[in-house]
């Protein structure tokens, strides 16, 4: 099964087992089912739950607050995650402000999803990775999408937490498959944290470095773990974790060793890893060789033109070679 | 400065006469009134952290309202909403407190001024920001609780959201419940409406195909005879937009007046407490005394409470 595919199914899950759950966005009704056709099908079966809206983005994450607030679960669709900029006060000043500013807590069950990512050609708005730019606020959680977690338990987990939450989704994982497809590899959860290790025991046992990445970036940093074991015999761990913020910083201690990478798609400066290596530093700084290492896309805009757009974005060769780095020390 | 908002008796003041008020909307207006005086007094003695908006001038908007909400309907304010909120439930106390952090506050003293939530109240001070909110309560309402609605209050200045915008389009799309109360004072903080609004809050309204409705009257009973039967249309998915032409008697929030005398003054002469002292002075002077003493005795009681407790929970 595809990635789509098992969140469109975990949103139909959803408004099946929740009767106050709704699902709105812009071109989210069938046939054309929302931009990346993760709604499909929602429209017909739910047509009063499923609601196309206006190109407004503050506008419809403010619905969803309202929709929220009188007790509903409300799941909104932000059709390129770019354009959460705009509604970017109701999620700061409203939303993640309701939960808390009114003196007891005031649940909200909020998740606003955002196609995220570059890779298939959209150009410089349609591309980035704003994660950074929403970490770090009470009230707001962040999650990311990813092959290793299935989206119906992921959608739950938020749900369940009773305050707004951003659900980054990247979207090149859409057409991926989900689970794990390298036969080197095998992935396990421990709790929301995916653990991805070397099928060979003796391999599993002691990773010479390991990643930290959402689930975005998992599959690069894969294919870099690939060819660091197959070319150089180096042999490494991936984490992932479903919420990155705020991030159980305890649930990674267990799986890390002495070197540490985190790599992620958005650019460098005031990023989601330097919030992780900051936290693993705080924890383990005396277990680690060095501090973490953070790799990030090129500091640049993202081009349009697929020659363009590889030379900016976060490569798994990129991350091949800053392994290689962290173990010359 | 509060020495020029007591009532000017004597000379003529603005607009007809107005007509009589029920004793208890008159204790209502007074109410308000003293609560906001007594905030600046506050204020100018230094007893109050932060800042704040006073109502004063626009008092009768949420009294003239409030027999045409029920304890059903959803009610947005802003900054300015000392009065919505005293309109709605009368506790001067809860709101003193969580004005001053002391226990007993409506939100443990974390909202202040212009964060208040209860029941179905809620404040934020996020110019425009609560109108989307409102549409999706809006939307809840007419699909569960068909006959309630959501009252926005925004100012005249609040139009330069794109914000109010958005909602109002998919108020008139959706046929929303929603009722947007616009108190037009004429400025907002500094800047005079003309310099800061093309055209007119009808024409917004008329763009969107949304009914319009002004109320230049500051008569309380005649506002409510022309508002009911509008009000019961929103109630049927009808939005409206309610523009009252008002008058800002105070500062924006305290001591930032810079508008010249004449405009102090002309808002001195529409101010409805000084017109209902002239038109009607047995009554204004029975209820006047007493809603001065009541808030005196709210602000000794409340002064003397020890402070709002809170643990930050997210
Ligand atoms: C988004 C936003 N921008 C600016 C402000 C600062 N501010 C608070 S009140 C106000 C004036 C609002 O004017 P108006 O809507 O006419 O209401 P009034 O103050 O006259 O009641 C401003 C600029 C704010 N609170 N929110």
């Amino acid at each position: 099964m595809r990635v789509a595919e098992n969140l469109n199914a975990a949103l139909h899950g959803l408004l099946d087992d929740d009767p106050t759950a709704y699902v709105l966005g812009e071109d989210v009704l069938d046939p054309y089912g929302g931009a990346f056709k993760v709604t499909k099908g929602l429209s017909t079966r739910f047509p009063d739950r499923v609601i196309t809206t206006p190109i407004s983005e503050g506008g419809l994450t403010g619905v969803a607050a309202g929709l929220a607030l009188t007790g509903n679960t409300a799941v909104a669709e932000i059709m390129f995650g770019d354009f959460a900029a705009l509604a970017f006060d109701q999620l700061c000043n409203f939303a993640a402000k309701s939960v808390s500013m009114y003196g007891s807590r005031l649940p909200l069950r909020m998740i606003v999803r955002c196609p995220t990512g570059g890779g298939r050609g959209y150009g410089p708005t349609h591309s980035q990775s704003l994660q950074k730019h929403f970490v770090g606020m009470p009230g707001l959680a962040l999650y990311e999408m990813s092959p290793f977690h299935d989206n119906r338990d992921v959608l739950a987990a938020m749900v369940d937490r009773g305050e707004p939450c951003l659900f980054f989704e990247d979207k090149v994982l859409y057409t991926r498959p989900m689970g794990q497809a390298d036969p080197l590899f095998r992935a396990r959860l421990d709790g929301g944290l995916a653990v991805v290790d070397p099928v060979v025991p003796e391999l599993a046992a002691r990773p010479d470095y390991v990643i930290v990445t959402p689930g975005g970036t998992a599959h690069r940093a894969l294919e870099a773990m690939r060819s660091l074991l197959v070319e150089e015999e180096i042999s490494g761990r991936l984490l992932v974790p479903s919420r990155l913020y705020p991030l159980d910083v305890e649930a990674l201690l267990p799986h890390l060793g002495g070197v540490v990478l985190v790599a992620e798609e958005g650019t460098a400066g005031g990023t989601w890893g330097g919030e992780v290596a900051h936290l693993v530093h705080q924890r383990i700084w005396e277990r680690l060789r060095g501090p973490v290492r953070l790799v990030h896309s090129a500091a640049s805009v993202i081009p349009t033109a697929a020659h363009l757009e590889r030379e900016v974005l976060l490569t798994a060769s990129a991350i091949h070679h800053a392994v290689r780095e962290a173990l010359r020390g | 400065m509060t020495e020029t908002l007591t009532p000017a008796l004597g000379p003529a003041t603005g607009g007809p006469p107005l007509s009589r008020l029920a004793d208890d909307d008159l204790e209502l207006l007074l109410l308000i009134r003293h609560f906001e005086l007594t905030l600046l007094q506050l204020y100018g003695r230094g007893e109050l952290n932060g800042t704040t908006h006073t109502c004063l001038g626009q008092e009768y908007v949420p009294v003239a309202l409030r027999p045409l909400l029920g304890p059903g309907d959803f009610v947005f304010s802003n900054h300015r909403g000392h009065g919505h909120y005293l309109a709605r439930f009368g506790d001067a106390h809860g709101l003193l407190a969580e004005i001053m952090g002391r226990e007993g506050a409506v939100c443990g003293g974390v909202g202040g001024s212009q964060h208040i939530h209860r029941d179905r109240y809620l404040s934020t001070g996020v110019q425009g920001e609560s109108l989307p909110v409102a549409a999706g309560v809006a939307l809840h309402l007419r699909r569960t609780e068909p006959g309630a609605l959501a009252c926005v209050h925004i100012g005249d200045g609040t139009w330069g959201e794109g914000a109010v915008y958005e909602a109002l389009n998919m108020a008139a799309l959706w046929s929303l419940p929603l009722l947007v109360v616009v108190e037009n004072n004429g400025i907002a903080q500094s800047t005079p409406t003309a310099a800061q609004m093309a055209g007119t809050v009808a024409g917004r309204a008329a763009a969107f195909g949304v009914d319009h409705h002004l109320v230049v009257s500051a008569d309380v009973n005649e506002i409510r005879t022309g508002l009911e039967p509008l009000v019961a249309r929103v109630r049927e998915g009808r939005p409206l937009v309610v523009e009252f032409v008002t008058h800002r008697l105070g500062p924006h929030s305290k001591g930032d007046d810079t508008r010249p005398p004449e405009a102090i003054r002309a808002a001195e002469e529409n101010d409805w407490y000084a017109r209902y002292a002239q038109d009607h002075p047995e009554h204004f002077h029975r209820f006047d005394g007493p809603a001065r003493a009541l808030v005196q005795g709210v602000a000794d009681e409340v002064a003397a409470r020890p402070p709002s407790r809170w643990s930050p929970c997210a």
